[in-house]
């Protein structure tokens, strides 16, 4: 094993990790400031998938797709915020975690309806085709390299709008004392709308991004939400900086477990035994993972005390 | 109550007919979900057929199985016990045809499979009442492996998913290539980004690539691999290059060689008429999976013509002599009820807007499957 | 008799008659579904320990329903090829009796139960949610690969196991074991929610620091309902297995721990019937939507949302008023 392929192989989990950042991002801001567990957001990721793929196909500009992504994701969050979720706050997770569950249904069957049962199309721009070579001669993907890019900037923009401006003080003071800040004549209402539709259109993005270079179909929300949350609660819920880390550890267990593991194995084993051994545990890394993490820390890496 | 019971005959006509024996057809199908697509294709093939022979005395009971192996065995359940059907079809995925074959053959059912054709019904337990209309499950992977030889490569890398189907689809493809792997990978079921695959088939020397990733799995790993750059021959089984997806992996599936037992530019009159009034039908090309659903209805209608279903041995020779027009030509069953057919190579070609397939030639003649000789019927 | 009392025994009287009525009236499918609806409750009931009296949120419960139907799928696997299970250090054969699997399907259930509480249960609120989800995503992973056992294609079973005494393969007396199994279990409960045990685990869901004050250890409570919460669940996945002749890795799937939660909302957390309602509720819609549209989920998606909206305690919240919500 080169040096070269371990280095490729960081920056594989480096971009699956950020990707999920996008998603867990919306999903710990939701749950910190509004309590609530959001199992649609697997959904929400489907909705920018698929509205960049329609939008993509009918002007035939990947970034106008991303556009519609944005605007599709953010519009349907906002929506299902002021009619269903907006009731569930001070429920308990039980009623949170049923509500959800009925609109990932309605999400899903819903698209297949108006999409028909077949995978959309949606491509990566000819600008970002193709592989540039790194330093050191490593061959990769222009398009993922611009994904790191593109989620490290979200990232930062992210910690700004929470750390500096007045949106993120109301955020973070909403999550400390709700009715204190109600109290203080901010329109708590609003910004509840305002923080889901940016978790949505978070989601939706990173949707599109990830649609391009995969299979934009009904049902591809469900296996990044079981990963979103699986990040979240590692990073502790709540917290932005625990959502960055928690996707990276993720992704890089992911990516590295599914290549070291059958290659350990191979080394006491016959091959075709090793890699079937070696991918089943590998597929099974970041659940171990997560749950030595809350074993060890029952609120997560960065979460507040229960 | 749109699919619940979709009999094709005509009140009147029964009744005016008495005499003529009632086949009752039982389909347990995908319709929801992800995999909804191909068993709609099934659907619609199989319906296509039964509407062209204009009969009266076929009656089709539809089912969405929500690909669930436990609402499949409930549903076959009610087949047998209320609806009280004949024969069952319809069913896409292996793990859901091991869970619903063996119980309804063993009630005395006969079961026609449009597509499932798992290693376990073909060899030990086989039926005389299992007839698979498709494939073995090997088949096209066997095919794989003999363009593989015909190409001259030797250095092949394989993937596939860590589950029964893509053990056997590595197995299949090993069973005819003669050359060198220089990996074997299994990669997670379901799995969207293959990255670390790639970079190991890049890291690899291998001179070819070899992939069984059915549905939204090898639409990622396609579009993945072009645009990795890496310039390898891929070759794969039909399953990711049906006109159902192909749209959906766009011009990375170009030029890609596939092995399939159909293809809708295969040429005989069967096809051809099967290809066009298909197409006028549903407003779209049919996928090989419509075309399976076809054969499987004109082989059920063709032993109907011959036997009363009511006689069981006088039906079940009826099939076994399949005499109907398939759309791939030459069909016959081996001893084990299983097909013994050409398997092509095709290519990925545009036509107008639509990509879709073009036959190249056969990689495999008349091929029966590896299991015959262990079923004792 | 508060008016819960009436819908029970209203529920009791369904669940009696209707197979009967099924039986004279020659509709075996019928009788199908409604023991795919006895045992579906069972599993939702012994959930219902954990998540309603116990307060304990478990989104991975399917774990137990999955090894109670493996545990039936390999001792009937090994039965019926005539293959040992084990020659080392001794030899253990397969079976086919019912008995056998329901007591290995309950310990081995009880035993996992037992460690995945001891580590889960250090985590509250959220944190347990998805860290029983975590363990059901392990097994569900570990079961798909496990090639000696069908992987992703399961296992078949040609013949319902045995009961001493009693044709299983005659739809009514399945149903009739499965539903005495039921009733065993609702009465189990009905006495432990009743019991010393269930009301101090009732206090150590409600008021935790009290529990402690008087000395208790809410700890070792929630564990003990955990574990019998699990066994009860492996138990109603043995019964499935044999329901459908059949087990595969869907019995983990995290959705099917998600339909377990849906059928307690559906009826109404913490009550006695509430996961029997449910689970009935959920098959018959499923069964009549589902022969009505293609696009069936999306009004079950509607459906379930109003219960949740505007049906607070569920089915029986609404038939029986809210005399004794879960809080």
């Amino acid at each position: 094993m080169s040096a070269i392929l371990v280095i490729e192989q960081l920056l594989n989990g480096l971009q699956s990790g950020i990707m999920l950042f996008l998603m867990a991002a919306g999903l710990t801001l939701v749950f910190g400031v509004m309590g609530l567990i959001n199992l649609a957001h697997g959904s929400l990721y489907m909705v920018g998938a698929f509205a960049a793929a329609a939008a993509s196909a009918a002007t035939g500009s990947f970034f106008l797709g991303l556009v519609a992504a944005l605007i599709g994701a953010a519009a349907a969050g906002a929506i299902i915020e002021l009619t269903v979720l907006r009731r569930l706050y001070a429920r308990d997770h039980l009623d949170q975690v049923l509500a959800t569950f009925a609109l990932i249904l309605i999400f899903s069957e819903g698209t297949r309806w108006v999409f028909g049962s077949f995978p959309l199309f949606l491509d990566i721009p000819d600008l970002l085709s193709g592989p540039v070579t790194l330093p050191g001669g490593i061959q990769y993907p222009l398009y993922r390299l611009t994904l790191i890019l593109i989620g490290l900037a979200v990232a930062a923009g992210l910690f700004w709008l929470i750390a500096r401006t007045r949106v993120g003080i109301r955020i973070r003071a909403g999550e400390n004392d709700r009715e204190m800040i109600a109290a203080l004549g901010v329109d708590i209402d609003r910004l509840y709308t305002f923080v889901f539709a940016l978790g949505a259109a978070l989601a939706g993005l990173a949707g599109a991004l990830v649609g391009a270079i995969q299979s934009v179909q009904v049902g591809m929300g469900e296996p990044v939400l079981i990963l979103a949350f699986v990040v979240i609660v590692i990073g502790g819920i709540g917290s932005i900086k625990g959502a960055l880390i928690g996707a990276l550890l993720v992704g890089l267990t992911d990516t590295l477990g599914s290549i070291f593991l059958p290659q350990l194995f191979r080394l006491f084993m016959d091959p075709a035994a090793a890699s079937q051994i070696g991918a089943s545990l590998a597929s099974m890394a970041i659940y171990v993972l997560m749950a030595a993490v809350l074993i060890w820390k029952p609120t997560g890496l960065f979460g507040a005390k229960a | 109550m749109k699919f619940k019971s979709l009999a094709l005959s005509c009140a009147i006509a029964a009744l005016a007919a008495p005499a003529m024996a009632e086949v009752k057809v039982g389909m347990i199908t995908t319709l929801s979900g992800g995999g909804a697509g191909l068993g709609i294709d099934v659907r619609d093939g199989f319906m296509l057929a039964i509407e062209q022979s204009g009969r009266d005395d076929i009656e089709v009971v539809i089912e969405d199985d929500q690909r669930k192996p436990d609402v499949a065995v409930q549903l076959a359940d009610k087949m047998v016990q209320s609806e009280k059907v004949d024969v069952l079809t319809g069913i896409i995925w292996s793990n859901l045809a091991m869970a619903v074959v063996p119980s309804v053959t063993a009630q005395g059912k006969f079961y026609l499979s449009p597509n499932a054709g798992p290693s376990q019904l073909a060899g030990r337990g086989c039926h005389q009442n299992y007839f698979n209309v498709a494939w073995q499950n090997d088949n096209l992977h066997e095919g794989a492996g003999a363009h593989a030889n015909a190409k001259g490569y030797s250095k092949t890398f394989i993937l596939a998913p860590n589950y029964p189907a893509g053990k056997d689809a590595l197995t299949g493809y090993k069973r005819f290539y003669e050359g060198d792997l220089t990996g074997e990978l299994y990669t997670k079921l379901g799995q969207t980004d293959y990255a670390a695959e790639i970079a190991q088939i890049r890291a690899s020397g291998a001179d070819s690539v070899f992939f069984f990733l059915p549905g939204g799995m090898g639409i990622s790993f396609l579009k993945q691999f072009a645009d990795s750059g890496i310039d390898l021959p891929v070759v794969g089984p039909a399953f990711s290059f049906d006109q159902g997806i192909l749209q959906a992996v766009g011009d990375a599936a170009l030029g890609v060689a596939n092995t399939s037992q159909w293809s809708k530019d295969l040429d005989n009159p069967a096809n051809a008429a099967f290809v066009a009034s298909f197409e006028q039908e549903y407003g779209r090309l049919p996928s090989l999976y419509a075309s399976q659903g076809f054969d499987t209805a004109n082989l059920l209608i063709s032993a109907i013509d011959k036997a009363d279903v009511s006689d069981a041995d006088g039906f079940r020779e009826a099939l076994r002599a399949a005499e109907f027009d398939s759309t791939r030509g030459e069909f016959k069953f081996g001893p084990n009820h299983h097909p013994i057919q050409n398997i092509y190579v095709r290519e990925v070609i545009r036509e107008g807007d639509v990509l879709t397939n073009k036959v190249l030639g056969a990689a495999l003649e008349a091929r029966g499957d590896a299991y015959a000789a262990d079923c004792k019927m | 008799m508060t008016r819960e009392s009436y819908v029970n025994l209203a529920c009791l009287a369904g669940l009696i008659l209707i197979p009967l009525w099924a039986h004279v009236s020659d509709e075996p499918f019928t009788i199908t579904l409604a023991t795919r609806a006895v045992i579906l409750a069972l599993a939702a009931l012994g959930l219902n320990i954990a998540l309603g009296i116990g307060g304990l949120v478990s989104f991975g419960h399917a774990v137990f329903f999955g090894i109670g139907g493996y545990a039936m799928g390999i001792l009937a696997h090994h039965a019926q090829n005539y293959t040992p299970i084990a020659e080392w250090p001794f030899l253990i054969e397969g079976t086919k009796s019912m008995p056998i699997i329901w007591l290995l399907a309950t310990v081995v259930s009880g035993i996992v139960a037992f460690l995945i509480g001891l580590l889960s249960l250090r985590t509250t609120g959220v944190y347990f949610i998805m860290i029983t989800l975590a363990f059901g995503q392990m097994l569900f992973f570990f079961s798909i690969s496990w090639a000696e056992y069908g992987g992703e294609d399961g296992l078949a079973i040609y013949v319902r196991n045995g009961f001493p005494g009693l044709n299983t393969l005659v739809p009514l007396q399945f149903y009739g074991l499965c539903l005495a199994i039921l009733l065993l279990a609702l009465a189990f409960q009905w006495r432990l929610a009743k019991s010393p045990f269930g009301l101090a685990l009732n206090a150590a869901r409600q008021v935790p620091n009290r529990v402690k004050a008087v000395g208790l250890n809410p700890f070792k409570l929630q564990l003990v309902a955990f574990t019998i919460s699990g066994m009860i669940t492996g138990l109603a996945g043995a019964l499935f297995a044999d329901l459908n002749r059949f087990v595969s890795p869907t019995m983990f799937s995290w959705q099917l721990s998600g339909e377990f939660i849906v059928f307690i909302i559906i009826g109404g957390t913490a009550r006695l019937f509430g996961p029997v309602i449910g689970a009935a509720l959920f098959v018959i819609i499923e069964h009549v939507l589902g022969g009505i549209s293609d696009y069936w989920h999306i009004w079950f998606g509607f459906l379930l949302l109003g219960i949740v909206l505007f049906g607070k305690g569920g089915v029986i919240g609404l038939l029986a008023g809210g005399a004794k919500a879960h809080d």
